[in-house]
């Protein structure tokens, strides 16, 4: 199948040292992949330089055909290219209807428009109720964020995402900071997923990577050491050794 | 298994969404206080009419800074830029149609807000604020080295508005002129109430909280801050344009810095982020300022600088931000 969404060669380094040091990836629609890393591994500086938040010293990202690597943040949002936050930004005093709302009105171009409340547009109105419904967020979607709690926030984040009909969805940890109680929730919301929509998953939890992902792509150091089946990944050498080595080198430290 | 409609969900919305009742409520007190002013104050309906003047300029203010986040000390320019537009209009080209002044008074404030908008937004916080100062200075100076246009310190004079619509006289007690800023008042804030709860409206309460997440949901908060700027710029032409009709003179203090420190003074006592904040904010200040001023002459300023103190100290909301909080919480308790 044609890949959605490519990284071919990309390089980046910061005063010398090669945070992201030529990474290729290549994802087809409907794929489902993790990438994992130990700390330090350049997961970060390898989102923002997808995202367009940094520009890479060389290579290519390419999106639904379209090389992207000159277009700004915003632009990749608008050609499909979305992503949720480890840390949850959503816009405390407004409520995950407006949230929503917010994110359809933009995906239309109608976010400017002047008049017009979107409680009184019924289509945006079906949209909201469709999308928070199917989160388990229907019930809140006229309170506060501040007055939601923690899980259902990040389940916010990905109705927000979700409103804004990607086609390559980076989701970086989202169950991050979720009370075990909620990330049952969570995790529902991952499996009902579009099933056309290419995500790729942050993620430090493994038992969370194991259940979602199909293919699991190993960072190390800057440059991709595994990209595989998640029933190889623990056996690879190399594998274990850049989370051995890590974790020897953080007992070292302390 | 119940199906969930659209019109249960915009039945289910909450109460202060919901079009009319606020809306009508709140353009029922503003026409009240007009015909309680005009009786009140038959020999100063100058000063109302400046009042109104002011609040045009401090809902202005209130767009930018309260719904967007913009922090500035110069948005007396965008109110100036209307008042020597509408004056210059009708005392070099003899266009004395009311309307027409407001229209040009509009366009120019529009303009100004558009190059206020290109300079302050460059930057946030206090680089922001020094760049406003500094602008404000500029166009203070520019209208005051410009004088064959603008009269320079002397003020620009001979303005002559000619009747309002073809029948009503800018009479000598202000009549005209105040029932004129009374409809203009109604009318833009029957137009910024649509605007703020708009899509728009929304998108830019989102940019003030977090203008990061704005851009990863594909929207430019820098081109919506500009709009909104743009629209500020056309409510206080409105302001200025009337100031300039009204008074038929506009002098240098229009576009003081002096100008755009009180009007923000203003929106922070009656409560920014709020409409009604920005017009509580200019009455009571207006107000207080003419009563204290008299009664006082010599430590007016003691007295508006120990209610402002006051105000952030006990109710740092503003006067009407901590009411309707007030409110809100009694309502929830029952």
């Amino acid at each position: 199948m044609q890949p959605i969404f490519e990284v071919r060669n990309l390089k980046r380094a910061f005063g010398g040292l090669a945070v992201t040091n030529d990474v290729s990836l290549s994802m087809a629609p409907g794929d489902r992949v993790a990438l994992i890393g130990p700390n330090g591994a350049g997961k970060t500086t390898f989102v923002n330089l997808v995202t367009g938040n940094l520009v890479p010293d060389s290579g290519d990202v390419r999106l639904g055909g379209e090389t992207v690597t000159g277009i700004d943040a915003i632009g990749r949002v608008r050609r499909g290219l979305v992503r949720s936050f480890q840390v949850t930004r959503l816009f405390l005093d407004m409520t995950p209807a407006e949230h929503v709302a917010l994110a359809v009105l933009q995906r239309d171009g109608r976010s400017g428009r002047l008049f017009g409340n979107f409680l009184a547009m019924p289509d945006v109105m079906d949209e909201v109720g469709q999308l928070l419904g199917k989160l388990g967020l229907r019930d809140l979607m006229h309170r506060k964020v501040s007055e939601i709690a923690y899980g259902q926030q990040r389940l916010l984040e990905i109705a927000v995402a979700l409103a804004l009909k990607p086609k390559v969805l980076l989701l970086d940890e989202p169950a991050a900071g979720v009370p075990q109680s909620d990330t049952g929730r969570i995790e529902q919301a991952l499996a009902d997923l579009p099933a056309d929509l290419a995500v790729l998953m942050i993620e430090h939890d493994m038992d969370l990577v194991f259940r979602f992902a199909k293919r699991v792509v190993v960072l190390a150091a800057g440059a991709i050491i595994f990209d595989g089946s998640p029933s190889d990944v623990t056996q690879d050498p190399r594998v274990r050794e850049a989370y051995l080595g890590s974790y020897a080198n953080a007992s070292h430290a302390a | 298994m119940s199906m969930t409609t659209t019109n249960d969900l915009i039945a289910e919305r909450p109460a202060k969404h919901r079009f009319g009742g606020g809306d009508l409520i709140g353009l029922g007190v503003i026409l009240a206080l007009a015909v309680i002013g005009y009786f009140l104050f038959p020999n100063n309906l100058a000063l109302l009419t400046r009042i109104i003047a002011i609040a045009l300029l401090v809902l202005s203010l209130d767009l930018v800074t309260g719904y967007c986040g913009v922090a500035t000390l110069g948005h007396a320019a965008l109110f100036g830029a209307g008042a020597y537009a509408a004056g210059i209009v009708s005392a070099h080209y003899g266009i004395n149609d009311p309307i027409a002044m407001l229209a040009f008074g509009i366009v120019a404030g529009a303009i100004a807000g558009l190059i206020c908008g290109a300079v302050i937004l460059r930057a946030h916080g206090l680089p922001q604020l020094v760049l406003s100062i500094a602008l404000i200075h500029l166009f203070h100076e520019f209208a005051n080295k410009a004088s064959s246009w603008t009269g320079g310190s002397d003020g620009l004079s001979g303005i002559a508005p000619s009747a309002l619509i073809g029948l009503y006289e800018f009479d000598l007690w202000g009549r005209t002129a105040y029932v004129f800023g009374v409809v203009l008042l109604v009318l833009v804030f029957f137009i910024l109430r649509l605007i703020v709860r708009s899509p728009f409206g929304m998108l830019c309460r989102a940019i003030k909280e977090d203008p990061i997440r704005i851009r990863s949901m594909g929207a430019s908060p820098k081109a919506a801050l500009m709009k909104m700027y743009i629209i500020s710029g056309a409510v206080a032409g409105v302001g200025g344009a009337l100031n300039a009709i009204s008074t038929q003179v506009v002098g240098l203090d229009s576009l003081s810095f002096t100008m755009s420190a009180e009007s923000l003074v203003m929106l922070v006592l009656g409560g920014t982020g709020s409409l009604f904040g920005a017009l509580t904010g200019t009455i009571v200040f207006m107000f207080f300022e003419d009563v204290v001023s008299a009664a006082n002459p010599f430590h007016w300023l003691t007295m508006v600088g120990a209610l402002l103190i006051a105000v952030v100290l006990f109710a740092p909301k503003g006067l009407f931000g901590t009411a309707a909080a007030f409110v809100a919480r009694r309502r929830e308790a029952k």
